[in-house]
């Protein structure tokens, strides 16, 4: 069989989807964004909500989302994408929302309005990308950076004496009453991408019932560019480091504590 | 029907919220303006008219919902006072800078820092010369009565939507806590879905396939898109300082010195007038109910109808001065009397301030 | 016996050669070029298209969804 047999458009098996247009992707070679990106408007497209759906791009590397995406999007300031989600949500109840943070917007300057966010359990989708490293500015130390970690503002190695710890912003999170759902992935294989989607798809058909309890999906991520890695070198370093102090999982489903958060 | 009710400022003008058709209120507790969401809470207008009321964790919060219901097309709203509109202030830009349309409310007190909870007028600059980053401005109304309380409610939100523009009410904590007869208007009832999709196409209400998707932005990283952007925002300003400006004008056809004064500090210097006319002096009373846009016009023409000087009264250590002096533009005298920190010029004071600024 | 046969379409000039895709290949079909497109990456292309299954893993990868799986039976 040759080529011209195979590459048919009846023989198509995968396209990128619709809800992403066919403006080149702004991130690094690599880069977990560009995957996450995907595979959420995936899901949007294929549970045909993107008519009523509405989203809330960041402040760090993915603060021009609202180019990719063909749906409806506001772009907020920094950290307070929880709040304009809150601002719409409760206006348009029957609405999807979902907002799309890196670790800085969520886990540092946004904090407050990401856990009362929570707390009040608005029924959005949050999207925590996790790169343990503040991507767009190049290369600083992160809420989220390892113990030791070289950054250009933690040249010498986080020093957990005077910077404070890696933040398990999402384990703290998932303590938290009106939180429904609550789970760490990843897109550093393909298994694991089809696994993460199938907890994006999870997320929304929870908020379509319309109940409180907020959805909250930490996707751990690569920054090769940050890291001084390669694509390739990058995933498999997170496996064997990122993975062990941020172990994936879901953590809280419909309300109940998978397993205990606090990890010693 | 109209109804007459004796209320405080602050309830005046969060019943007037509801009367509007407002969507959504976000806010955060702070002395004065307290009562805006207790009353809100209390009338629980969620049963009513549908209209959400929400206590956020910050006044941050509270103006990024602003912003996140507004950019979907609703009449949002919050208030605050001095302390509370400082932390609103990144809001406030993005919100300029998305041409949003919303209301903010400041019941100012004293400043700066923590300052007092007294009645104040020193955020005029932080108001129309500013506040947040970027060349922006907010439609400003400064209400010197509970009725003016209730009444610029719906006023600040035509003028909102009409110019996709946000719009702050600056009241005082004098305004906001007085109790006066109101005559409040009747309810509007708030607009469908579908009103706010068709009279709101720029709004994040969910794409229709086939159709463009909506961005609420104000990032624009190309430095001529960028500045085309401003240009825009000038060419409205420029529209709305020609067509929107608001004021009061008292026994200002003979006067020969007109006191300008907005809020609490018109209603003494209304008192003050009075004693300066009995004592002989042709004195007039300006009462700018836009602060921005300013009665710069109005100034101008008090002048070419023989007015000599202007003393701007304010609760401040002189902000509005600065914007009487662009008006009058040399051809009149112009000086501020004032009083700080939470005190109130007496008639009395301003009176003696009149007769040493007129020798 | 039918044989599911595969094959990709990578658009070269958006792909930014991550080479993500060509780890994820059970079957070593795909390969880095040695030429550069007009960005200067070097695009992933099919070295071996006999091996390729349209598993779709390349695709589920790709963080530029510059991928597209054809796959069909091939029966004798």
């Amino acid at each position: 069989m040759e080529l011209q047999d195979i590459i048919k458009e009846e023989n198509i098996v995968f396209k990128k989807t619709k809800l992403l247009n066919d403006k080149p992707l702004s991130y690094c070679p690599g880069c977990g964004h560009g995957t996450v990106h995907r595979i959420l408007m995936e899901t949007i497209e294929e549970l045909g909500i993107d008519e009523q759906t509405i989203g809330i791009a960041p402040v760090g590397c993915a603060v021009m989302a609202y180019e990719f995406m063909e749906i409806d999007m506001q772009e907020a300031a920094h950290g307070r994408a929880p709040a304009l989600a809150t601002g719409i949500k409760r206006v348009y109840p029957k609405k999807y929302v979902f907002t799309y943070q890196g670790d800085g917007d969520l886990a540092a300057i946004g904090t407050a309005e990401t856990m009362h966010c929570c707390n009040r359990g608005e029924n959005i989708l949050i999207i925590f990308i996790n790169n343990g490293i503040y991507g767009m500015t190049g290369g600083q130390m992160a809420p989220t950076t390892l113990e030791g970690a070289k950054t250009s503002t933690s040249p010498y190695g986080r020093d957990v004496s005077t910077m404070g710890y890696p933040i398990r912003i999402t384990e703290l999170i998932a303590q938290l009453p009106a939180v429904r759902y609550v789970t760490r992935q990843s897109v550093h294989t393909p298994a694991a991408v089809r696994k993460a989607k199938a907890a994006i798809k999870k997320a929304f058909e929870y908020q379509a019932e319309g109940k409180q309890g907020t959805c909250f999906i930490e996707f751990l991520s690569n920054c090769n560019s940050g890291w001084k890695l390669s694509p390739v070198q990058a995933n498999k370093w997170m496996e064997e480091n990122t993975f062990k102090y941020y172990v994936p999982g879901d953590i809280k489903d419909n309300f109940k504590l998978l397993k205990n958060p606090i990890i010693e | 029907m109209s109804e007459l009710r004796l209320m405080k400022g602050n309830e005046a003008l969060a019943e007037a919220a509801i009367r509007a058709g407002v969507d959504a209120y976000y806010g955060y507790p702070i002395t004065p303006q307290s009562e805006v969401m207790e009353y809100l809470m209390k009338a629980n207008p969620e049963k009513t008219t549908g209209m959400v009321v929400l206590q956020a964790e910050s006044e941050v919060a509270s103006i990024n919902m602003v912003y996140g219901a507004a950019g979907a097309g609703k009449m949002a709203m919050t208030s605050s006072s001095s302390p509370g509109v400082s932390l609103m202030q990144e809001g406030i830009s993005y919100i300029a800078g998305a041409e949003l349309p919303c209301v903010v409310v400041n019941v100012v007190r004293g400043g700066p820092g923590l300052g007092t909870i007294q009645p104040s007028q020193a955020d005029y600059f932080q108001t129309v010369k500013g506040g947040g980053h970027g060349d922006y401005k907010l439609i400003t109304l400064a209400p010197a009565s509970v009725q003016e309380m209730a009444d610029f409610m719906k006023l600040a939100f035509d003028l909102a939507f009409k110019y996709r523009n946000p719009a702050m009410i600056l009241s005082d904590g004098a305004i906001g806590q007085m109790m006066e007869k109101v005559e409040l208007f009747d309810p509007i009832p708030r607009r469908t879905d579908e009103e706010v999709a068709l009279q709101c196409p720029w709004a994040t209400t969910g794409r229709k396939r086939g159709t463009q998707k909506r961005v609420i932005t104000s990032l624009r990283l190309v430095a001529s898109v960028q500045e085309e952007f401003n240009i825009k925002l000038q060419n409205k300003y420029k529209e709305i300082e020609e067509k929107e400006v608001r004021c009061e004008m008292l026994q200002c056809d003979d006067a020969q010195y007109v006191i300008v004064a907005y809020g609490s500090s018109a209603r003494t210097s209304m008192k003050a007038v009075e004693i300066a006319r009995k004592n002989g002096m042709k004195v007039g009373l300006l009462r700018p109910q836009t602060l921005w846009p300013f009665p710069s016009k109005q100034i101008e023409t008090l002048i070419n109808n023989g007015a000599k000087g202007f003393l701007s009264v304010e609760m401040s250590a002189g902000q509005m001065v600065e914007d009487v002096k662009l008006a009058a533009n040399g051809k009149a005298k112009v000086e501020h009397y004032g009083r700080m920190g939470g005190v109130i010029a007496s008639p009395q004071d301003i009176y003696e301030a009149l007769k040493k600024f007129a020798k | 016996m039918a044989k599911v046969r595969g094959a990709v379409v990578i658009d070269t000039e958006k792909c930014k050669g991550c080479g993500l895709c060509v780890e994820a290949c059970k079957f070593q079909v795909l390969q880095l070029s040695q030429h550069v497109n007009l960005k200067g990456y070097t695009p992933a292309f099919m070295a071996n298209f006999e091996n390729c299954t349209g598993c779709t893993n390349c695709a589920t990868i790709c963080p530029d969804a510059v991928i597209t799986v054809y796959r069909v039976k091939e029966t004798n």
